[in-house]
């Protein structure tokens, strides 16, 4: 599978999430910088990884949603193709519209940085294939503003259309309904919180990550 | 034209960060602060001929995010 992360001025998971990509798909990733217009062709997965692009100025995400290479990211994701928002990549969507809400400061103030428990809310996306409704992860967050909020005819909406992805098995930082992950509506863009790719290799303390990557490599193929 | 575009978070947003400056000020021995909300003041030098729809467009599409923030727009 062919894919590609998309490289602003203050990434800096972009390198992690290279690593796993090629862990699993064995194939390098295309490293996109920001200032790109055009997207590679043929691509498989879009990732938008953590960081602190363009030093979070205005808003978390909110440059980058505007950056020339994030426009063609939203058209691809029209297209169908799969993206996936980790941490400051989930900012990102929420910034441009992909997905609804916005990401807060936590509400206690604290940058989070540990293994957090989650619940997999649902099997039926091509990005949860690989784990059971209902089965318990763990994967690590590290954030300050990932305080998920959204209006609450959103929130039902969301729910109705089974489009959490994954949820807190516990409070982490304030999120409407303990939201770590969403889906938008036609299920090709995930948006995260937690970060997969710190979770690939045994020596990571687990491999509930790379469950991720190995599912949507087997859903997309 | 000067304009001043004042942000501010959307009733029944919570906003953490006010939350902390309202804690500090009882620190500071302020007595009755009942609520502190944080917000973001942007100063604008935009050309004479910049319409009122253009400047309302820049508030939506990136200076405030709909979602959480409202904005008020002021000429100077």
């Amino acid at each position: 599978m062919k894919t590609a992360v998309i490289v602003f001025p203050g990434s800096n998971c972009d390198r992690d999430i290279a690593v796993a990509l090629e862990s699993v798909t064995g194939r390098k990733p295309e490293m996109v910088w920001h200032g790109e217009s055009e997207l590679p062709a043929g691509l498989g997965l879009i990732a938008l990884p953590g960081g602190f692009s363009y030093g979070d100025y205005l808003r978390c995400g909110a440059i980058a949603a505007r950056s020339p290479v994030v426009r063609a990211v939203v058209e691809a994701a029209g297209r169908g193709v799969p993206v996936l928002g980790i941490c400051n990549g989930f900012q990102v969507l929420t910034e441009t519209g992909l997905l609804p809400g916005a990401l807060m400061r936590n509400a206690g103030l604290n940058f989070v940085c540990r293994d957090v428990p989650l619940t997999v809310e649902t099997s039926q996306s091509i990005f949860t294939s690989a784990y059971a409704a209902g089965e318990g992860i763990t994967i690590p967050v590290a954030h300050h503003d990932g305080n998920y909020f959204a209006d609450a005819a959103t929130l039902d909406e969301i729910e109705g259309e089974g489009r959490v992805a994954f949820r807190y098995a516990t409070d982490v930082n304030g999120s409407a309904r303990r939201i770590a992950g969403l889906l938008n509506k036609s299920g090709n863009v995930l948006g995260m919180m937690p970060h997969p790719e710190r979770r690939i290799e045994a020596a990571h303390g687990g491999t509930d990550g790379r469950r991720l990557f190995e599912g949507l490599l087997e859903a997309i193929a | 034209m000067k304009l001043r575009i004042i942000v501010t978070l959307k009733n029944g947003v919570l906003d953490p960060q006010g939350k902390a400056i309202q804690h500090a000020l009882g620190g500071l021995g302020f007595e009755g602060v009942d609520d502190v909300r944080a917000g973001k003041i942007f100063e604008l030098e935009v050309a004479e001929s910049t319409s009122d729809a253009a400047i309302d467009e820049m508030c939506r599409k990136l200076l405030a995010n709909t979602v959480i923030e409202n904005y008020r727009i002021e000429k100077q």
